[in-house]
């Protein structure tokens, strides 16, 4: 896997002290390698390994900011499944959330990915501005979702109301962050509109890996374009499409900026997920402990996402895209 | 398509007799074209809003039975205020920059350091700290966020760091560092070993040969790494919103969400005009250095 200059290091190198050439024999021929890694694991336990710890520690105990805290067991996690019943709606909500995002993520992404392959002309134009929502800010670019679905400003409002043949239908206007249905139908449309990008451009990259003599030889059999895509193109695209289905299924679950900005978890916590709900107790009522309690149920399944990402990454570390 | 050899050139009927392109073909070529519009409109919509409420009148805004799609005229009133009324280019406009400038050479150094370890050299284990790297990588922020305000009020108590941007460039390597590792992991590797072994003969250390060899031929992916980390820092938001509250230490994100919006009656114009103007400087970066950006979220993603 991992390639290693073959130099006969001796030659060039000081003699080494019995000292390091005893190290080496138990730890590998490039001890330096540690003190390279070091930077980085001094940021990483410090600022992730340790508030992980910490973020446990919290869940188990009564924290409250400004005051000691103290162990009380399990009690956290038993009030907020058999209690709570925001906690409730909001695992409900995040799964809701994660499903239909994904989902249009990745059919979206892939209709997308298809065509942007197919043209030849203005590709940079494209597939520029099919790519803009990903790295522009999220907060400031659903500011501007959140005027395009205000009540009374909408531009969708406006659209239903004086263009026809909307106008013909009479629908609207609706209060697309008012009502809890609506709120998430809105919230989980931001995050679509968000997240294409990323399964576009991967798409994209999973496509070129196709070699083109297999669609040579499909038309020399006489394939029609939609049996192409379906023996060819979605069989070779399948490792591709599982590894960001995954990747995105994790953000996704995540997602904080796109909430907060367009809802806050509102209206009446319709549109909570484990971060929003967790901030909510952890920052704005100070229940620290509550607060991690919730954002720790992520856990679980990231453990379950990591493991299967981490089997497909080796299984593949030969297809190089 | 591979076969597809067609150039999509204006409807005069000349070109189909020097290229030999049948009809069909070109048809099946604009209709990919004209598929690929809606996408486009979806993508672009709320930056084409944004630009265009910011430069309406508020009267212009105001007005209901107008269509809010297009604006009668140019108005800098809303772009004047921010100058003017809110801390938007003295303070978070200035502290954004700070926060990128100074995440971004500690990210993609130590990142560096880290992924040349992982990728090149030989130590036992190797393969336990690339996985950690993984999973660090895939930690969200919503799992630290509480805690890292206890380790924020700890240091605090030594360093002053609490409300200010020094507490963004402690935290947000955390979410930079494995990212550009990941990036960069896997650029290493392609790069050939041979031309390391020629500087370990001259003599060079394993830092020397690094610096001096293998950075050069890893423009690329550098490159990438340092606009990730640009695009991250500066669209960061949970951390912002947790650690600062002091308005003149406030990022541009947290700034135009806490102070501009106020009350029940929003401000759409300076609102979206801080949005446009907050998003254009990546939005710039991004126009330039597209290419980069493209190579680095697969390679993120996928080696």
């Amino acid at each position: 896997m991992v390639s290693v200059p073959n130099v006969d290091r001796a030659a060039v190198a000081p003699p080494p002290g019995p000292f390091r050439s005893r190290m080496k024999k138990r730890l590998g021929p490039d001890i330096d390698g540690y003190g390279f890694l070091l930077p980085a694991t001094i940021v990483m336990v410090s600022l992730v390994v340790y508030p992980f710890c910490l973020a446990v520690w919290f869940s188990v105990s009564d924290a409250f900011v400004g005051e000691p805290a103290s162990y009380v067991g399990l009690e956290n996690f038993i009030y907020i499944l058999t209690e709570d019943d925001i906690f409730i709606e909001t695992i409900w909500n995040t799964l809701l959330f994660a499903f239909w995002s994904v989902l249009f993520k990745v059919v979206l992404g892939l209709s997308c990915a298809l065509l942007l392959q197919r043209i030849l002309k203005l590709r940079r134009f494209f597939r520029g501005s099919v790519l803009l929502p990903f790295v522009a800010p999220t907060a400031l670019s659903t500011l501007g979702w959140w005027l395009i679905l205000d009540p009374t400003y909408s531009h969708i409002n406006w659209i239903l109301a004086n263009v026809w043949p909307f106008s013909y239908f009479g629908w609207g206007p609706y209060n697309f962050l008012g009502n809890p249905t609506l709120a998430m139908a809105s919230v989980i449309f931001v995050n679509i509109w968000r997240g294409i990008p990323f399964f576009i451009i991967t798409i994209l990259a999973g496509l070129m890996a196709i070699p083109d003599h297999l669609y040579d030889a499909a038309e020399i059999d006489g394939a029609s374009t939609w049996r192409k895509f379906y023996s060819i193109t979605l069989p070779l695209l399948r490792p591709v499409l599982a590894i960001i289905i995954l990747f995105s299924t994790i953000f996704t679950l995540g997602e904080f900026n796109i909430i907060y900005v367009l809802t806050r978890g509102g209206p009446m916590n319709s549109t909570h997920l484990f971060s929003t709900y967790s901030f909510t107790y952890g920052i704005l009522n100070h229940e620290i402990a509550l607060g991690a309690a919730v954002a720790l149920f992520l856990f679980p399944i990231l453990v379950v996402i990591v493991v299967f990402l981490l089997r497909m990454v080796r299984r593949d570390t030969s297809h190089e895209l | 398509m591979s076969s597809d050899t067609t150039t999509l050139t204006g409807s005069t009927g000349r070109e189909v007799g020097v290229n030999k392109v049948p009809i069909w073909r070109r048809r099946k070529a604009a209709a990919n074209y004209i598929a690929l519009l809606p996408y486009v409109f979806f993508a672009l919509f709320p930056f084409y809003i944004m630009g265009i409420t910011s430069i309406k009148t508020d009267e212009e805004i105001n007005n209901l039975g107008q269509s809010p799609f297009w604006a009668t005229g140019i108005a800098t009133e809303h772009y004047v205020y921010l100058a003017n009324n809110t801390s938007f280019f003295n303070h978070w406009f200035v502290n954004t920059l700070i926060v990128t400038v100074a995440v971004t050479i500690i990210s993609v150094s130590i990142g560096t350091l880290a992924a040349y370890a992982l990728a090149r050299l030989r130590f036992r284990g190797v393969e336990v700290f690339g996985v950690a790297v993984f999973i660090t990588y895939l930690i969200p922020q919503t799992l630290l966020f509480i805690p890292l305000i206890d380790v924020i009020n700890t240091i605090d108590e030594v360093v002053p760091i609490r409300d200010t941007y020094w507490s963004l460039i402690l935290t947000y390597p955390t979410f930079l560092i494995p990212f550009v590792t990941w990036l960069l992991m896997g650029y290493f590797k392609t790069i050939p070993v041979e031309v390391e072994e020629c500087a370990y003969l001259d003599g060079c250390s394993r830092l020397g040969a690094l610096i001096r060899v293998v950075l050069p031929m890893a423009i690329p992916g550098i490159m990438c790494a340092i606009l990730f980390s640009i695009t991250l820092s500066w669209n960061e938001l949970l951390y912002s919103l947790v650690f600062i509250q002091n308005e003149t230490a406030k990022t541009i994100s947290v700034g135009v969400i806490t102070e501009l919006i106020r009350g029940d009656i929003y401000y759409w114009g300076s609102l979206m005009a801080a949005c446009f103007i907050g998003a254009l400087p990546i939005i710039m970066i991004y126009g330039f250095f597209m290419d980069y950006f493209t190579s680095g979220l697969t390679a993120g993603a996928i080696k």
